[in-house]
This record gives structure tokens, sequence and C-alpha cells, in this order.
């Protein structure tokens, strides 16, 4: 019973802290607004904190470039455990533009495990309040991965594949550049 | 002083509830929000031209044989709608959708398939007038299934369209034919 009070209590107070790992500030003010009265993400328990050892979360903005890696590898082992690291922006999801730059690492998740992407150049307030909401399972998942096609009927996309391969491979033999 | 206390308490009550009910209540966003990307299959004729102005490079095309395959890795996405500006053929819209969050990255990866052999538009396969205008012509596949060109040019992947189509046939698959178009 004790448990379950905690659980109730206690399982929507995420505290945050919030790094920036080479971001413009574009992600870091939208997560400001998010703590304002208007968006308000406060109502569901979340604040920010000043040390990582109080908090819950990581919320990490900005691709992670070279010299800050070993800094957030550190910040990550310094926060308690349970952790939760949440990737606000296109930098810090998937790299943005920088995704195969040299001094840069290209996403918060090549250095430390990620539990929610909010991608984004920056995320609307809206679109990290859902994020939040999602990691407290307040509302479903609107996006997934989608397979289109537009064969011709009677076409098997993975007989034409191996028959690729096939291909490549003869014409590899009779000297053909492909 | 307790004046202007008592007032800002008056214009406070008065100000009623400013906190958007967001996360339970759906939100409206500017009619010209440049949300997630959507991709149509069915309009795209792989000219690639999303990929050649995708600034984060999101947008891969890739070659196989007479495919193209297209794949959006929408984490990197920055919306910026330049993919959308230069569709020819709207395969590609803007959509209002930002409530992309996700705890799995591959959740953000989608791919589309096109078949690419003939033109989309006559149902015709392409034939130029020489070398050079071939290779220069994009998504070029050679004059007929599996045939060396009068050039003496190659397709790519001779051996997979040798096998894929035995009989020569410049026509159109009929399942590709959109609507309003005439039947080949």
């Amino acid at each position: 019973m004790i448990l379950e009070f905690c659980k109730k209590m206690f399982g929507k107070s995420l505290w945050l802290f919030h790094t920036n790992c080479g971001a413009c500030n574009g992600c870091d003010i939208e997560v400001i607004d998010v703590l304002t009265p208007y968006y308000d993400v406060e109502r569901f328990g979340m604040k920010l904190v000043g040390s990582p050892r109080h908090a819950d979360a990581l919320v990490i903005s900005g691709s992670v470039s070279r010299q800050v890696a070993p800094a957030l590898r550190r910040l990550y082992e310094a926060t308690a455990d349970p952790k939760v690291v949440i990737a606000v922006g296109a930098c810090a999801v998937g790299g943005n533009i920088w995704f195969d730059t040299y001094s840069v690492l290209g996403g918060a998740d090549k250095v430390v495990p990620v539990n929610m992407y909010i991608p984004g150049c920056p995320p609307r307030p809206e679109a990290i309040v859902y994020g939040a909401a999602l990691a407290l399972g307040l509302v479903p998942k609107k996006v997934a991965s989608r397979q289109e096609q537009h064969l011709p009927s009677g076409f098997s996309l993975d007989d034409y594949l191996a028959r690729y391969s096939e291909g490549d491979a003869k014409a590899e033999e009779a000297g053909i550049a492909k | 002083m307790f004046r202007a206390k008592f007032k800002e308490a008056v214009i406070c009550f008065g100000a009623g509830r400013v906190t958007l009910p967001y996360p339970f209540e759906p939100v409206e966003v500017p009619p010209k929000f440049r949300g997630k990307i959507e991709f149509d299959a069915r309009k795209c004729i792989g000219c690639g031209g999303c990929a050649n102005v995708c600034p984060p490079r999101c947008i891969v095309i890739e070659d196989i044989g007479e495919l193209t395959r297209i794949t959006f890795k929408l984490d990197r996405c920055i919306q910026c709608a330049r993919c959308y500006e230069v569709c020819p053929e709207d395969a590609i819209q803007i959509s209002h959708q930002f409530e992309t969050a996700t705890p799995q990255k591959s959740d953000l990866t989608s791919e589309m398939v096109v078949w690419m052999s003939s033109c989309q538009r006559c149902g015709r396969c392409f034939e130029t007038d020489n070398a050079i205008d071939a290779f220069s012509s994009k998504r070029w596949r050679g004059r007929g299934p599996g045939d060396e060109n009068k050039h003496g040019i190659f397709p790519a992947s001779t051996g997979a369209t040798t096998l894929m189509w035995p009989g020569r046939d410049f026509m159109r698959p009929e399942s590709l034919v959109r609507e309003g178009e005439p039947k080949p």
C-alpha cells in the first residue's frame, strides 16, 4: 500500500536538468517557454533543478560536439538512478545538418541512451509538452514508420532485390562497371 | 502599498485561466505552419529534387536497378519545406503534425519504393539521341529491358532486368497508369 501511495505521489514529479550540448539556443528558448505559465509543464510536476544530482531527467539540446561529449557522459553518470534522458530538437535527436561533421558526434544517443526523442528545429512548445505528456503516459503516440511502395501488380520486391544482386554479380564477372 | 497589491490581486483574478489545456485538448497551429512532411508514392516520379535540396540530407535516394528507394530520415528534418517547394508532382506535402515525439528513433524513418523504368508521363522508355545526353538525363535506365542500347551502353543491372522482363515491353504497366490518363 505504501508502495502504491509512493507511486501515486512521486510517479509524475520529474525534475529536469537542462543541458546545452552545442545548441543554437533555439531549443533552449522553447524549453524555457514550456516552463512559463502559458504552457506550464509544472502542472505535471516537472521543474528545472540546478544540479544533476537532484534531477530525474536530463533534457539534452544540441548536436553533441566532441568537446562536450565526455562532459555529457559524466553528467549522465552523475544523475541518480533511475533516470530518463529526453533529447529535444533535431540536433539532439539526429544531428541536424551537422550529423556527419567532423567536430560533432551527431545526436545525444551516440553518447548516452535516450528515452524520449522530440524532433523539430526547434520543436514547438506544444511538441515538447506533448513529449513530456507521452513520457508520462497521458497521450498516445502519434508517429510511426511508414513503408510505401508503388510497383506493378504481381511484382515481388524481395525477388527483384535478389535478382538485382545476382545481376550485379554477373555484371561484375563480365567486367561491366555498374 | 496595500492598495497597489489589492489592485494587482484584482487584475490577477480577472485574468482567469491563461494556461493552455494543451495535452488534453487539441491545439490550433498557424495556417502556414510547417510540420512533419508526408509523401505519396503514387505521385512520386523519383526525380530526386527533394534529396538534392534537403539541407540536413534527411531524404536519401538510392537506385536499385529500375527501382528507386527514397528514405526519409525525419529525425534530423528541420522542417524547412524546401522538398515541398521543389516537388514538381506535389508528392511531398507539409502536414500540420507537430506531435512527433517518440520513444523509438526508428519511428522517424520512413521509406518509399517507386518503380522507375518507364516515363511516367507517356508510358514509354526514354531514348535519347546520343550517349552524352543519355548519361546526363536523370533516371535514364537504358533503352529496353536487358538490352544493350544502340550506343553500346548497358543499362544498370543488366542481369536483373533480363530476368524481370523477358520480352520487350516498352509500355508502362497498367497498374501504374494514373487516374484520368489514357491507357497505353
